[in-house]
């Protein structure tokens, strides 16, 4: 298990890194925290010429406010964004989330720009990416350009990044007055990949969940004013939807379930945390 | 040996809650590893290309170009192996079966080596595994042991023409009359999982050949038994003398997995043999989960016979137990080391068993901790449970009715354990009081009137300690043994010494790996000598040509506290009485009227009359003149110790399988959550007679971690593997060891300790107890909670839930099901696409090697090999993986321009697929709608580490196939060849089902 011969690149700066993309991107790999992209060169599942390290750029670190979005730069760790003191406030369904992504060992190292690039079906933040509609800030050697959450993903492990591009940033949108938020995840031990992800938000009479590790990418459905067996019903439709496969931890139906029972947990919590 | 074997008085160091000596170097990172162990100047690192096939011919192995990479020093074949050792013996007669630790002919499991590069470093070995070219011929696997037996099975090893390796049937008393008789039968089939318990540290084997003395010499962290010593120098055509085995100081846990070791350690004297140089190999993780070992899965069919008070008369046990591959020594060992207590802790006069061997395409078994234990306690606890609701009595009510009465040890188990002491009824009835049964029904019942979903489950256990040699012959028949001569005992080898100014040391054979055997002997050693434990010195690092050993020598079957302990303690007693015989001249007291402590010999009577004991120690080295009569100079007490109880085979093959039988009793409450399935541990109690505790820091810490170990292989772990041979748990985030978080509470009870009278110290073994308890104790609290009688381990909650509902919800009418039907665990799939060309263009496209070529996921070039059968390299992935491989694609069945067959199959690093996709082209107005179905067999690497993403991978991969299908048949050249523009790609991911 050790990984074929790579170069190495530590850029210091943005222009630096996507100036060497422009240039290698289609044999390169982006590593941040390293926590997907080091155990895939180990297993020797990826073998990119160059990998560029993104780590000691300084500037990709910040955590900040702007225009009613929380910027996350492409050096920020997950452990970053769960010390963040306005976390709870700011971002309730981020902060519900964060403690389910792996262990504080991996959440030390791991990024949140890093998993939203691996794209996971699984992972806990594009998943909250999508159902808070945040988006992605790529930049290459001529522009940067803006992409939602929907376009972002593309399906599993992959997204609309262009080999030339790096991403510099997410954006989650603050959470909204009135709005109540809740995440659940169904493992088979704390901190695995989830076998079901579950994150809903309601406000006023509108209902919004996102379901994670059963489709490709997370899947999002709107709802209005539905409740009882309706509710139900809508759950069961979006379940079936969904449709799942079985692997060796659950099968499709098990997950077609857990849409249906702690979707609805998933939704009865956030319409609490809105009334509280 | 003089002592006689009597239970120690000392009051003193064993039996106190003793700090680990051991602990301080491996927290301080100072522990010496293999891996951190110095190797000689131009040693070689070895990697193992392994099979990606679960059953496959081996047509060819070209090495020519691996060999020609920079740093390769050498590449070894199974079949020059086979030229440099000889077929590993098993010790019965088996149908013909070739096993030398790499594939030969044919490969039968994922994970089978096939070839061994050394090279200048490891880096550089894995990297020439990629110029190696096999071609295989697959061929159709099977897995689960009973089918293996059906006729038509495919046939693992072909010159047996059998996967049955041993059939061997067991009748003890009557039970065909018992069964006639009873009043009430049970029958019933239980699956016991495949599992192991992981440790931290892999495999590790140094091994150089010295070519003077036609020798091997090999560090390795192999724990024993020893007794494949023989089978290793035999294998490689030397005496024993010629294979010098060391073992490093330190060894990172093994749980029996380190004792099927022995195969690598030969291929790695043969590898060194062959390079002319030092191999050192390092297994890694992916190695360690899909080809160390596992514990045999099994199936066995329980019948019992019992009255209406719940006695029960008869049982009958017919097991297939899954060996994998091969029988590597001392395997099938387990289930008939666990033959002997076939009856368990109760009184059951006759007993039937059948045990089937079977061979299946899995990773060889080996020796997992519990040894054939959980999978036998398994069927017989549940039997108890079943028996218990058959009747409408409380299953503890059952349990006691048919316990061994107190007062009746030794006792005969019919199949010829002879459970040398216990208290079962008092352990019981003190641990329900101790542990609090009363509150834990009390909570069942407000539970259960909650509406929640409550249960009590209970097992009892008898644990075997110290493995009698002799058992391995039940394997032979009657005849067999008559020709292969009496084998009985287990001998255990230690040394203590005192040197000149009375520093004691002590070697002996435990080989340990982390349990504390260094603490618990310095313990024994100074109650005896009267010396602080501090200042003696337990070197437990075993060298084959210097130290003393016999073929039981090793760390398993909980061998230490009866068997190592003792010898230890008659080496120290043996120095004693020496010692005391010197200062008996001085102190003019006889030698029994000596004590021993702190340092100094005095008289019982009149302490004041005192020696020192270095002094007296020292006299046997500094003046041997000086010495008593016929005493023999220098103070070194080796001892080579066998319990005389450990008799052999009888000829109605009775075995007396260990020395020591401890007694384990559990319950548990359990609450399962109704809408995940999820299990919780409410409470769980575990309590254990296991005699004499020698530390009991060191005896809970083997309960914890053996609960733990149990615990994983309850809720978590399980090695699976496809129908189709393949193997899906090749990582940490697919076998799911426990981690602190899982873990629930343990309450742990001694409540009783009944010394063995056949061990020097009264010690039994502790550290399987609850490898057998536990699985079974909360599948019964399970059944007792949903009602039900079939439970099957592991408890995931997506099979919980499906116990607890009926059928599910069905769809609304107008939302279509995307979900596949499950079918074995092959890819499959089917949709359609319209692409945006004419019939005659899409079937032109296809047709076409060239276009054919640009439509095919990373291909550059169709090589054509025949009519409508091409060979090509493809570099395809999803994201990041991405692999080269090797492919053969056909097309078949053709009807232009409606419809085709295309099949194929890849190999490459990442591992090896088969194919087929049906395609049906329909014109609709303008564009063309392509229908298609397929099947994908994966297997090797990628199937055994991404599991959870292969069905995705395989969509991700037919929508790049349509895209570049798209772009070809409309001739959109610009697009050919580069990546698909986001809204194409967008709009095919949609029209495939997999974007929204």
């Amino acid at each position: 298990m050790k990984p074929a011969k790579f170069d190495y690149l530590a850029p210091e700066t943005v222009d630096e890194a996507t100036a060497t993309l422009a240039e290698r991107g289609d044999d390169a790999r982006v590593m941040a925290g390293g926590q997907s992209l080091m155990p895939i060169l180990n297993m020797r599942l990826a073998r990119p010429e160059l990998v560029i390290d993104i780590a000691r750029i300084g500037t990709l670190n910040d955590i900040r406010l702007k225009d009613d979005m929380i910027e996350i730069g492409a050096g920020a760790t997950q452990a970053a964004l769960m010390r963040w003191p306005d976390l709870a406030a700011m971002a309730p369904l981020l902060a519900a989330a964060l403690p389910h992504i792996g262990h504080f060992q991996t959440r030390n190292r791991g990024t949140v720009c890093g998993s939203l690039c691996h794209a996971d079906p699984s992972s806990e933040l594009p998943l909250c990416l999508a159902v808070l509609g945040g988006e992605v800030v790529l930049e290459n050697a001529r522009r940067q350009r803006t992409v939602g959450a929907a376009e972002f993903q593309t399906g599993m492990l992959s997204t609309a990044k262009e080999a030339d591009e790096l991403v510099v940033g997410a954006r989650y949108p603050v959470a909204r007055p009135g709005a109540g938020h809740a995440f659940l995840e169904m493992t088979r031990r704390r901190g695995d990949f989830a076998i079901v992800g579950l994150a809903a938000v309601a406000r006023g009479g509108k209902m919004r969940l996102g379901v994670g590790g059963i489709a490709d990418r997370p899947a999002v459905r709107d709802w209005d004013g539905l409740d009882g067996d309706a509710l139900d019903d809508a759950l069961n439709a979006f379940a079936w939807e969904l449709g799942g496969t079985d692997d060796i931890h659950a099968t499709a139906r098990y997950r077609r379930e857990m849409v249906r029972t702690l979707g609805r947990r998933a939704i009865e919590q956030a319409r609490d945390a809105c009334r509280s | 040996m003089t002592a006689t074997q009597t239970q120690s008085a000392d009051p003193g160091w064993v039996g106190k809650r003793m700090l680990r000596v051991e602990d301080a170097p491996l927290l301080k990172g100072r522990g010496g590893f293999v891996d951190d162990l110095p190797v000689k100047k131009g040693t070689l690192h070895a990697a193992i290309l392994r099979s990606p096939h679960p059953h496959a011919r081996i047509l060819s192995i070209d090495v020519s170009e691996a060999l020609k990479q920079p740093g390769v020093r050498s590449i070894m074949t199974g079949a020059d192996l086979a030229r440099h050792a000889e077929n590993f013996v098993i010790g019965f007669e088996t149908p013909p079966m070739d096993y030398r630790g790499m594939a030969i002919d044919k490969v039968r499991y994922v994970g089978e080596p096939v070839a061994v590069i050394c090279a200048s470093d490891r880096y550089t070995a894995e990297d020439a595994m990629d110029f190696i070219r096999v071609e295989y011929e697959p061929l159709q696997a099977v897995i689960d042991p009973v089918a293996a037996e059906q006729p038509g099975a495919p046939i693992l090893h072909d010159a047996a023409g059998t996967n049955v390796m041993l059939l061997r049937e067991f009748t003890h008393g009557e039970p065909a009359a018992a069964f006639a008789d009873a009043a009430h039968e049970i029958e019933f089939t239980i699956r016991y999982p495949r599992n192991s318990i992981t440790p931290m540290e892999t495999y590790a084997v140094v091994a150089e050949y010295l070519p003077d003395a036609n020798s091997f010499d090999v560090i390795s962290n192999f724990q024993g038994p020893f007794s494949l010593h023989p089978v290793m120098a035999r294998s490689l055509g030397v005496q024993g003398s010629k294979l010098r085995h060391r073992s490093p100081p330190n060894s990172g846990g093994s749980f029996g997995s380190k004792l099927t070791l022995f195969p690598y350690i030969v291929v790695m004297c043969v590898a060194a043999k062959l390079a002319g140089r030092p191999v050192k190999w390092i297994e890694d993780r992916l190695e360690h989960l899909s080809a160390a070992n596992s514990a045999p899965n099994r199936v066995t069919r329980v019948r019992g016979a019992y009255d209406s008070e719940g006695v029960v008369s008869a049982i009958e046990l017919e097991h297939w137990d899954d060996n994998g591959a091969y029988l590597r020594a001392p395997m099938p060992a387990p289930i008939f080391r666990m033959h002997g207590v076939s009856t368990n802790g109760y009184t059951i006069p006759h007993v039937h068993v059948t045990n089937h061997i079977m061979v299946t395409n899995k990773c060889p078994s080996g020796a997992v901790r519990g040894f054939g234990g959980p999978q036998l306690y398994f069927a017989v606890e549940r039997m108890m449970q079943r028996i218990a609701t058959e009747l409408g009595r409380d299953p503890l009510d059952v349990i006691r009715r048919n316990l061994i009465p107190a007062g009746s040890f030794p006792y005969r188990a019919p199949a010829g354990a002879l459970i040398d002491s216990g208290k079962y009824q008092e352990v019981i009835d003190k641990t329900v009081a101790e542990g609090g049964l009363a509150e834990l029904v009390r909570r069942r019942d407000e539970a259960r009137a909650d509406g929640r979903i409550y249960g009590i489950g209970y097992a009892t256990v008898v644990e075997p300690s110290q493995s009698n040699m002799g058992y391995i012959s039940t394997l032979k028949t009657g005849i067999e043994r008559e020709r292969a001569g009496q084998k009985d005992g287990a001998i255990a080898s230690c040394v203590v010494n005192v040197d000149p100014l009375g520093a004691v040391s002590v070697t002996a054979d435990s080989v340990p790996q982390g349990q504390g055997h260094q603490t618990a002997l310095a313990q024994v050693v100074a109650d005896r000598l009267g010396v602080d434990p501090a200042d003696i010195a337990v070197n437990l690092e075993t060298d084959t040509q210097k130290d003393g050993w016999s073929i039981a020598a090793g760390n398993y079957s909980c061998r230490f506290a009866p068997a190592v302990a003792s010898s230890v303690h008659i080496a120290a007693s043996n120095i004693r009485a020496k010692v005391a015989r010197i200062a008996s001249q001085t102190l003019n007291v006889p030698p029994d009227d000596l004590e021993f402590e702190n340092g100094r010999i005095f008289a019982r009577d009149n302490p004041e009359n005192s020696v020192a004991f270095y002094r007296a120690a020292g006299l046997a080295h500094w003046s041997p003149l000086s010495l008593p009569d016929g005493m023999t100079p220098g103070l070194r007490e080796a001892v080579d110790w066998s319990a005389p109880e450990l008799t052999p085979t009888t000829a109605n093959d009775e075995i007396n399988t260990s020395l020591a039988y401890g007694f384990g009793f559990d319950f548990c409450g359990i609450e399962i959550d109704r809408a995940t399935g999820e299990i919780r541990i409410d409470k769980y109690v575990t309590s254990h007679d296991c005699g004499t505790i020698l530390n009991p820091g060191l005896a809970d810490g083997q309960i914890r971690g053996s609960f733990a170990a149990a615990f994983g292989a309850t809720m978590l772990e399980e090695f699976v593997y496809a129908e189709d041979g393949s193997f899906l748990s090749g990582t940490f985030a697919d076998y799911l060891a426990p981690t602190a978080p899982e873990m629930p509470e343990l309450t742990v009870l001694h409540p009783v300790q009944t010394p063995s009278p056949y061990t020097r110290l009264g010690a039994k073994g502790i550290a399987e107890g609850n490898q057998y308890s536990t699985p079974v104790c909360v599948a019964n609290a399970v059944a007792d909670a949903l009602g039900i009688d079939d439970i099957e381990t592991p408890l995931t909650p997506s099979r919980v839930y499906e116990w607890l509902h009926g059928a599910e919800r069905p769809p609304p009418e107008g939302v279509a099901t995307t979900a596949p039907p499950s079918k074995g665990r092959a890819l499959e799939g089917s949709g359609s696409v319209e692409v945006p060309a004419r019939r005659e263009d899409v079937w032109r496209t296809l047709m076409d090697p060239n276009s054919l070529a640009a439509v095919i996921p990373g291909c550059d070039t169709l090589k054509r090999e025949s009519e409508n059968v091409y060979r090509a390299v493809v570099d395809i992935g999803v994201g990041p993986v991405r692999g080269r491989f090797e492919a053969h694609v056909r097309l078949d069945d053709l009807v232009e321009p409606e419809s085709g067959t295309l099949s194929g199959s890849m190999i490459g690093p990442l591992g090896s697929s088969s194919g087929t996709g049906r395609l049906r082209l329909e014109p609709t107005g303008d564009g063309t709608r392509v229908t298609y179905d397929y099947e994908i067999h994966l297997a090797g690497k990628v199937a055994s580490v991404g599991g959870r993403m292969l069905q995705g991978a395989a969509r991700a991969l037919i929508a790049q196939f349509f895209a570049g299908l798209i772009r070809q048949a409309t001739g959109d050249s610009a697009q050919a060849g580069q990546p698909a523009d986001t809204g194409l790609w967008e709009r095919l991911l949609r029209t495939l089902g997999i974007a929204r």
